[in-house]
């Protein structure tokens, strides 16, 4: 792809084909018959992993608050305050690891992390470009609503263990949200998961490329694709708890909700498990509706803007940046509103999405029967 | 079909079908449970706190638990002379303590009948008015907290530190201020003070209205507040709720304009009553609408004074204080109208001591959050936190 393309129409500024052409020859690169160079192509999403969801998703959200409330945010660590997740993360690993006395000592241990590894079992599927995909299941998509679903037990867990009222509070709460909402999500990418025909990951991906770019993509193919689009995206807010559904974990109703007990190192596995699902869901919905590691630039005549920034390297570039795009939105949207109430978000789960999910579903099914 | 009784764990019920066959049914047997919310709770302003029976999320009955910060302000008041009081007027309603401190003086300055220099009247509504938008301010912010919504107290406070620099500029302090005593002011307004607080008074309207955007005409936040913790004008009146609470449930009572005090019967200002259109009369949204639109009134009351100052030659704020304060023996009660609502302070003086025999504040506050048993019962744990934001409580003044 990429040879035929700087043939075609070789720009040397543009980024495009040297990043293809230093991740081809890197995935060549062979240590004393080692495939090495394929290591570390392979570490690169992992790397990400870590820098994203342990460090700096917590310093973006901190920043975009600041920057919507008229303030700066850190400042202090490092320059505009870049290390200042390190050092919380520091100061968190040095603290005194508390259990409180009266709680369930095994469950209290075990919560966070249970939603820990709940939260980074889904990255498992999750193709960060056509060369990389920690585990190619055929049912790639099916087993991401699935193990979502562990954070569930990990926050009951928590929130039970914890033997505290407002933990129990905010455990039941979240149990009732995310089991509600699952159905709503579920049925919105089951609307993906039709317009593509299967259930891999790489496939749904795969379908959505072309030479026109974004026109590929699902949520421009098909104009009912918006409707689960939404769906999912609301939905996938009151999964991974974020407000305006931020209800299990109220800070002016429940204290912290089921986290309240939790301090030292404990509290930031939460915290972080709580990052890593957003960047999750975020990836999934770009995934399934917004063409994964496709390029959304077209060709345009003699300019191969697709082929050109298509590729191992740019995959991993595109979907970390339409993942980033619906993270900025889910924090734009956590300093905006305000928070739903419990029964409203019931109402809003069972009476409004659900049944629209249903709707799509069928319209979706009629799109892919009779629209060629 | 019997039904058996299991003394509080739910009833169990034995049905005989007609082909003999026995069907026993059995409730799932709940408990109440008691909660403790506060005093260490973020949404109870302070520390209040309220014991609350839950079944589930249900509020069946809560129970408000105050002295937390009690600080002998009335025992204080009896052993010093009657400027000193002043002071810790200031920390009754720390977030409107130029209304407090006015709310004292004239009560004082009603025992002693003694005649104020107008533009020292001018000056007290100025600031008191300005401290007024800057509680109102922290009102709406900290409920937008309650509900959810972290962004708009920081705008809030963002206005409200200008106010604070206001304030700061002309008494040196920015919350304790001591700034108007018996028969005057500490010092005059710095000399571009007026200038000042008329840019403030352009500046803040546009950010008005950018609030009432991002909150309250946001759907969300509607949704949570419209028809919750609805207080009927009557009973209101019964439990003697005054000030925005009052006006909130409909009913248009503002001492300013019923029992004007200062130079308030010049000033041209409506006192904001909700109609019924943008909510339900006596829900919290009324009560948070009242203070937003109490913030516009005291714009223009400002403006008002600002163009309605007296000169400020051979102006000095000090010239109507009394050298030595010694009331004749008699008592006094004088009121004003506070961000909260109406404080009122009792004085009774025995006619030989420079110190009050007895110094009651009557609290706004604590009056307000006296209705909080009937306004919490059978509500959902959220629409309490905001039945409570709604009240605006601050605890300095509740416990004195």
């Amino acid at each position: 792809m990429t040879s035929t393309a700087l043939s075609q129409f070789s720009i040397p500024f543009l980024m495009g084909s040297s990043l293809n052409v230093w991740s081809e020859a890197l995935a060549g690169f062979n240590l004393f018959g080692l495939p090495l160079g394929l290591v570390i192509l392979a570490a690169i999403p992992l790397v990400f992993i870590a820098l994203y969801s342990l460090t700096y998703g917590v310093y973006g959200e901190r920043k975009i608050s600041a920057f919507m409330q008229d303030r700066l945010g850190p400042m202090e660590v490092g320059k505009w305050g870049i290390l200042q997740t390190i050092a919380d993360i520091l100061k968190l690993l040095q603290k005194e690891d508390v259990v409180p006395t009266s709680a369930d000592k095994f469950l209290f241990v075990v919560g966070p992390g249970i939603l820990f590894v709940g939260s980074f079992l889904a990255y498992a599927v999750l193709p960060f470009s056509p060369a990389f995909i920690g585990a190619s299941l055929n049912v790639g998509l099916f087993y991401a609503i699935g193990i979502v679903a562990l954070e569930v037990v990990g926050i009951l867990a928590a929130g039970w263990g914890s033997n505290n009222k407002w933990s129990l509070y905010g455990a039941v709460r979240s149990v009732a949200q995310i089991v509600s909402y699952e159905i709503p999500a579920a049925i919105a990418l089951l609307c993906g998961a039709m317009m593509a025909g299967t259930l891999d990951m790489q496939k749904i991906i795969a379908i959505q490329s072309g030479s026109l770019g974004f026109a590929h993509f699902f949520l421009f193919q098909n104009p009912i694709a918006w409707l689960p689009f939404l769906i999912y995206f609301i939905a996938s807010l009151a999964e991974v708890n974020r407000a305006p559904f931020d209800i299990p974990e109220a800070e002016s109703e429940l204290v912290a909700g089921y986290f309240t007990e939790y301090s030292g190192m404990k509290f930031a596995v939460i915290f972080l498990a709580e990052y890593g699902s957003m960047f999750m869901v975020s990836a999934i919905i770009s995934i399934v509706f917004l063409g994964g590691w496709n390029s959304p630039l077209p060709n345009i005549g003699p300019i191969a803007l697709n082929d050109l920034t298509n590729g191992p390297v740019w995959g991993a570039f595109w979907i970390i940046m339409k993942g980033f795009f619906f993270i900025f939105v889910q924090m734009w949207l956590r300093w905006t509103l305000p928070r739903l109430r419990v029964d409203q978000l019931m109402y809003l789960c069972w009476k409004v999405l659900t049944p629209f999910a249903f709707v799509s579903f069928v319209l979706t099914a009629i799109w892919e029967v009779y629209v060629p | 079909m019997q039904e058996l009784d299991t003394a509080g764990l739910g009833s169990i019920r034995v049905t005989r079908k007609n082909d003999h066959t026995v069907v026993i049914e059995k409730d799932l047997a709940t408990e109440q449970m008691v909660l403790a919310m506060g005093p260490q709770h973020p949404s109870t302003h302070g520390v209040l706190k309220l014991e609350c029976l839950t079944d589930g999320e249900v509020i069946t009955q809560a129970e408000p638990f105050l002295g937390y910060l009690h600080r002998c302000f009335e025992k204080c008041c009896e052993n010093v002379d009657y400027p000193a009081i002043v002071p810790y007027t200031d920390r009754l309603d720390y977030l409107a303590g130029m209304n407090s401190e006015f709310a004292y003086a004239l009560t004082v300055e009603k025992l002693l009948d003694i005649e104020i220099p107008r533009r020292v009247e001018f000056i007290r509504v100025i600031v008191a008015e300005l401290n007024r938008i800057a509680s109102h301010l922290v009102a709406i912010g900290t409920y937008g907290i309650d509900l959810g919504a972290f962004t708009p107290f920081l705008f809030c406070f963002r206005d409200r530190e200008i106010i604070l620099g206001l304030l700061e500029w002309a008494s040196g302090a920015r919350m304790l201020y001591n700034y108007i005593w018996i028969g005057g002011l500490a010092y005059d307004v710095p000399s571009d003070f007026l200038k000042r607080v008329g840019e403030f008074v352009t500046y803040f309207r546009p950010k008005a209205v950018e609030l009432c955007n991002l909150l309250t005409k946001n759907e969300i936040f509607v949704k949570r507040t419209m028809g919750i913790g609805i207080m009927p004008a009557e009973v209101a009146i019964n439990y003697g709720w005054s000030g925005p609470m009052l006006r909130g449930s409909g009913v248009k009572w503002d001492l300013r304009r019923n029992d004007p005090y200062s130079v308030y019967p010049e000033l041209d200002f409506n006192v904001p009553v909700p109609d019924g259109k943008l909510s339900v009369v006596g829900d919290c949204l009324s009560r948070h609408l009242v203070r937003a639109f109490e913030m516009e009134e005291s714009l223009k009351i400002i403006e008002q004074c600002i163009s309605k100052m007296p000169a400020t030659e051979g102006f000095n704020p000090r010239s109507a204080i009394p050298k030595r304060i010694r009331p004749k023996a008699g008592e006094v009660y004088g009121r004003a109208e506070n961000p909260r609502g109406e404080l009122g302070f009792y004085i009774l003086s025995d006619g030989k001591s420079t110190k009050p025999l007895r110094c009651k504040a009557r609290s706004s506050c604590f009056v307000n959050l006296s209705a909080m048993k009937d306004l919490s019962k059978g509500q959902l744990l959220p629409d309490l936190v905001a039945i409570i934001g709604s009240i605006d409580i601050v605890l300095g003044e509740v416990d004195r």
